[in-house]
């Protein structure tokens, strides 16, 4: 047994690096989460320059500065060590968040507020960027080589346990205070309790020693020293950097992104269904779908990460459209008879001044309620113009805020589970996949830039350009699928052809 | 499988410059597109971040398909070799 492992048990190294990997998951997603109050709260009123401020948060933290904190974390960690590299990214994210709680709004400080925004963003961007494969790396030089998928695993959980963690925070807190309170000063505090976990989990990992492999390294003087070079300018490393990032982290990332966040959006944007039952639907899905990280990463330590991560990828190409067919056409209201209907609400009449001027807009909604038990809004809506031989423009009749009968409900949580278990496949293994690939004296970096950029960059982008593509024109509802399935595709193919499926036992990482 | 991989990496070189050229395009015709002022520098913004990042991707798409092409991927179908870094 490695000497290490009796002093600190291997479950203490996953506990630790595992924790802090959530929090730092937590506070990226809590900006996501929160973005519409930060923006009111923050953000000037007027679209202009905030809009401007609000895309670099959005597009800069994740797509350049992720990467690039990989670089810059992943060279510092391969230098000075494991343990203090993913101490000061913990640092840096939760110091960020508390300071974005603390963050005077517009009204006080003008511009300084959405520019402090960005910055500290930027700030978490760069941190998340160093974190992960620092506590990859770490829990992975801890592990014997036949169970390092499981132990590795762990960390796996974490960026869905940070989602979910983020989500029932705020939901706490909003149902404590109330949302007047919640909006007027209440949002601030998931960012400022951001702090105290940040500063246990620091205590914690504090407490943990070096990785034994790291250790070894620099006590026998063969510390790279310079990483960046060593991983990218040395073709034998290079092409393994190429090679995990189209053959594997490309896939990974459009499969994570699609499961977790394009179907919760498509529910509730495309389909229309409610708020709530969106959200309670992935936090189901979720739920059930966690434990298989660990299942799948277990698995991998038996039959190699191959396979596994290719049959995620291969399945989501195979069922994406069937089941987003699904999810249209069991939200699809408009057929709906008079047989089908319970009862019909009163109607709630509004009007509305268009821009001031004496034209207005008529909206009459009503609740409708089927036999089955679903529910959905009727809104229909006209123009009225104040000049008398102008006709009223009728606009198209629309439903919303649609509530899942119990079947349908529980349908939608299965097809929800499924895509999840789909990302349990694909992200399960990786981690120990990609340690893996590379040298201890490089594998900070080496690890770092393909996991970004192929979770950042091409699954971060999944709801910009699938968007895009829905846009063009003859598109439907359901083209936007294209983009995950064709950079699925490409990534299965890439790692059918040229990725070998090792086993632990000949994967022994290398000093 | 060496002949495949091989073969394959010439499409890769291929696909590399194609998809840029597709988002250089898009880019083009989508800011174009948008309302003048600050809808049209937002768009220009996202694209120009956008391109900013796939170049280089693209540029490694084409590194890789050349790897392929001259047989650097041929020995890892038993089990790849630690690289020596």
């Amino acid at each position: 047994m490695n000497p290490e492992l009796q002093k600190n048990s291997i479950f203490k190294v996953i506990g630790a690096s595992s924790l802090g990997t959530l929090i730092e998951w937590y506070d990226f997603y809590i900006f996501g989460s929160l973005a519409t109050i930060i923006g009111a709260q923050l953000f000037p009123a007027d679209a202009g320059a905030s809009a401007l401020i609000n895309t670099l948060a959005i597009f800069a933290a994740g797509f350049i500065v992720r990467p690039f904190g990989a670089l810059v974390f992943g060279r510092l960690g391969d230098l000075i060590g494991r343990k203090y590299t993913f101490l000061l990214t913990l640092v840096l994210m939760g110091g960020s968040t508390f300071l974005i709680g603390l963050i005077p709004s517009y009204s006080s400080i003008g511009y300084a507020a959405p520019i402090l925004v960005l910055i500290l963003r930027l700030v978490q961007g760069l941190a998340l960027g160093g974190e992960y494969g620092g506590a990859a790396t770490y829990v992975a030089e801890h592990a014997p080589a036949n169970k390092r998928g499981f132990f590795t695993s762990w960390i796996q959980t974490t960026a869905t346990g940070g989602l979910f963690l983020s989500l029932g925070v705020i939901v706490l807190t909003k149902n404590l205070l109330g949302a007047d309170d919640f909006a007027a000063w209440g949002w601030r505090i998931p960012f400022l309790l951001s702090i105290l976990l940040v500063g246990v989990s620091i205590y914690i990992r504090m407490k943990m020693h070096e990785s034994p492999m790291f250790t070894k390294l620099k006590t026998e003087g063969k510390v790279s020293k310079n990483p960046l070079k060593e991983s990218f300018n040395n073709k034998a490393n290079f092409k393994m950097v190429l090679l995990a990032l189209f053959g594997a982290t490309m896939g990974q990332g459009v499969i994570w992104y699609t499961g977790q966040f394009y179907a919760q959006s498509f529910i509730e944007n495309t389909c229309k269904v409610d708020f709530n039952d969106s959200r309670y639907i992935l936090l189901w899905g979720i739920a059930f779908a966690t434990p298989f990280f660990v299942i799948f990463g277990s698995w991998s330590d038996r039959v190699g990460r191959k396979w596994i991560m290719l049959t995620g990828m291969l399945l989501g190409i195979i069922f994406y459209r069937p089941i987003y067919q699904i999810f249209l056409d069991d939200t699809d209201f408009s057929k709906v008879t008079q047989q089908d209907i319970s009862a019909v609400s009163d109607p709630v009449i509004t009007r509305t001044a268009i821009n001031g001027t004496a034209d207005s807009l008529v909206t009459t909604t009503a609740l409708v309620t089927l036999l089955d038990g679903s529910s959905y809004h009727k809104v229909q809506s006209h123009t009225k113009f104040a000049a008398a031989d102008k006709p009223v423009e009728i606009h198209p009749e629309l439903l919303k805020d649609k509530k899942l009968s119990t079947p349908v409900f529980w349908k939608f949580v299965f097809l929800i589970f499924f895509q999840i278990l789909l990302v349990t496949m694909v992200y399960g293994p990786i981690a120990a996949f990609l340690v893996e690939l590379f040298p201890t004296k490089i594998r900070y970096t080496s690890m770092s830039l393909p996991y970004h950029v192929g979770n950042g960059v091409f699954g971060g982008l999944v709801p910009f350009i699938a968007t895009l593509i829905a846009s063009f024109s003859g598109s439907t509802p359901l083209s936007g699928l294209w983009y995950p399935i064709g950079i699925a595709t490409l990534s299965f193919v890439i790692g059918a052809i040229y990725l070998s499926n090792k086993k632990p036992v000949e994967a022994e990482i290398e000093d | 499988m060496n002949g495949l991989k091989k073969g394959l990496g010439l499409f890769w070189m291929i696909l590399g410059p194609v998809s840029i050229i597709f988002l250089f395009l898009q880019a083009y015709e989508k800011v174009g597109l948008a309302a003048e002022g600050v809808e049209k520098t937002n768009t220009a913004l996202q694209w120009g971040i956008i391109l900013f990042i796939f170049i280089p991707i693209s540029a490694g798409l084409v590194i890789f398909g050349y790897y392929a092409l001259k047989g650097e991927y041929d020995q890892l179908s038993e089990g790849s070799e630690e690289p020596a870094g």
